[in-house]
């Protein structure tokens, strides 16, 4: 099981997995937006999204858990 | 009644223009083009294309000195230097300086990247510009807009139009023009290079940041104090945390403001006469010169540090030190990125972009000490 945090502070700009879906290492998840920039954020592991923890629009902080891969 | 209609003809502005004016024209469509549809810094391309447009229409003396209105703007705002300080305190409320604190040695690294434009002064030098003119040039290489339309206005104002327009183009093609210097001059491994977690800093550190840094700095080289102040001031109000409201005016309706005025001066100076010279082709080229060798030194700095340097930083960060506050960032971020996915550089990369504006204004003001009045 493996988590993939925010690596900045920033707002959630776009998901583009749901739960349930398979994902490869390296895929891009989520976009993040920090600093009026989008931050492409990748699967740190491959496998089953497992939980999502935010949704578009969220603010997050540094090393939030964003979603975990099973 | 056939005298009216002539008179009318006559007093238009068609039979005064000249072939220039509309060469001027074509060029205002084709940057009001890139920044409406390509959004190449559009804050500043659209009123400076529009600046062009229109000063370019015979007859309508909008750069009549003492009269004409875009005139006004121009002399109050920019020859009295007035905005781009102005623009630096909006800066200064905008700026995190948190990556440079938790890592101090960016700072270095916000210096490196400013070789360019002193290696682009000695050229311009041998390409025949005076001393002043090759300051302002050179200055591009920085990739700070303010701070060259600020040493451009008090060195050579006649070249202010296209140097600024070849500041703000190169840092809109930050993306194209970096990313092959930094390839060049990295091994794949070095590009993949994961840095340490940045250490947190403290709310205390950040507010004596800006004091300490203002008194130094004004200390060593007191010509930068204009610049300086104001953008340690922005910044101050910002970390302070208590006075968030002068600190949104400087943020967004101050900058905004100043902004206009400064976007439709700047174009307003690029009559025919002055644009359409020889020159303003080498203005171009040397910028892109120094835009390169900026790029490249801040990188081999990165790589020189590496060697003395126990916990190895990724020296993709030090092409971040030509400042173009956070599009050079973002540009280290991606070439990392490419090379390895889990690499997040872009806090790592924010310290030598901040650092990159300070050590621009340090060269802008080191230029003005020794050759402007």
């Amino acid at each position: 099981m493996a988590s993939v945090n925010a690596p900045m502070e920033g707002k959630v700009f776009k998901i583009n997995v749901n739960v349930g879906d398979k994902v490869q290492m390296d895929d891009e998840i989520i976009v993040l937006e920090a600093m009026k920039m989008e931050t492409p954020i990748y699967a740190s592991d491959s496998g089953t999204v497992k939980e999502i923890k935010v949704k578009e629009g969220d603010s997050v902080s540094e090393d939030q858990v964003l979603l975990v891969i099973e | 009644m056939f005298k009216v209609f002539e008179d009318l003809i006559v007093n238009s502005g068609f039979v005064h223009l000249t072939w220039g004016n509309l060469v001027m024209w074509v060029i205002a469509f084709v940057l009001m083009y890139l920044a409406i549809k390509k959004q190449y810094e559009p804050l500043l391309l659209l009123p400076i294309s529009f600046g062009i447009l229109v000063v370019n229409l015979p007859l309508t003396f909008l750069m009549e000195p003492n009269t004409g209105l875009i005139w006004r703007f121009y002399h109050y705002g920019v020859e009295w230097e007035i905005i781009p300080p102005l623009i630096f305190l909006g800066l200064g409320a905008m700026t995190d300086f948190g990556p440079v604190i938790a890592n101090p040695k960016t700072l270095l690294l916000g210096g490196g990247a400013q070789v360019g434009v002193y290696v682009t002064f000695f050229v311009a030098l041998v390409f025949g510009f005076n001393m002043n003119e090759a300051a302002s040039i050179a200055i591009i290489g920085g990739a700070d807009g303010p701070t060259t339309i600020y040493l451009a206005s008090h060195l050579a104002p006649y070249l202010l139009g296209p140097v600024a327009v070849a500041a703000y183009s190169y840092m809109a093609m930050v993306p194209i023009v970096q990313p092959p210097i930094m390839k060049l001059l990295t091994t794949e491994a070095e590009r993949k290079i994961v840095m340490k977690k940045l250490r947190p800093v403290s709310k205390m550190e950040k507010i004596v940041f800006p004091v300490v840094t203002a008194v130094l700095i004004m200390m060593i080289v007191p010509s930068s104090a204009a610049l300086m102040a104001m953008f340690m001031l922005g910044n101050l109000f910002k970390e302070s945390g208590v006075v968030e409201r002068l600190t949104k005016a400087s943020q967004n309706e101050l900058m905004n403001i100043v902004t206009i005025f400064l976007g439709i001066s700047v174009g307003a100076t690029m009559t025919a006469e002055v644009f359409l010279q020889s020159q303003v082709i080498f203005i171009f080229i040397l910028g892109l010169i120094a835009f390169s060798v900026s790029t490249a030194s801040g990188v081999l700095l990165a790589k020189l540090m590496n060697l003395f340097l126990k916990e190895k930083i990724n020296p993709l960060i030090g092409a971040a030190g030509v400042s173009a506050v956070p599009m050079a960032a973002r540009v280290a971020h991606k070439v990392a990125a490419e090379a390895n996915r889990q690499n997040y550089l872009i806090m790592h990369a924010m310290g030598p972009n901040v650092a990159g504006v300070i050590g621009t204004l340090i060269a802008a003001s080191v230029m003005l000490t020794f050759l402007g009045k």
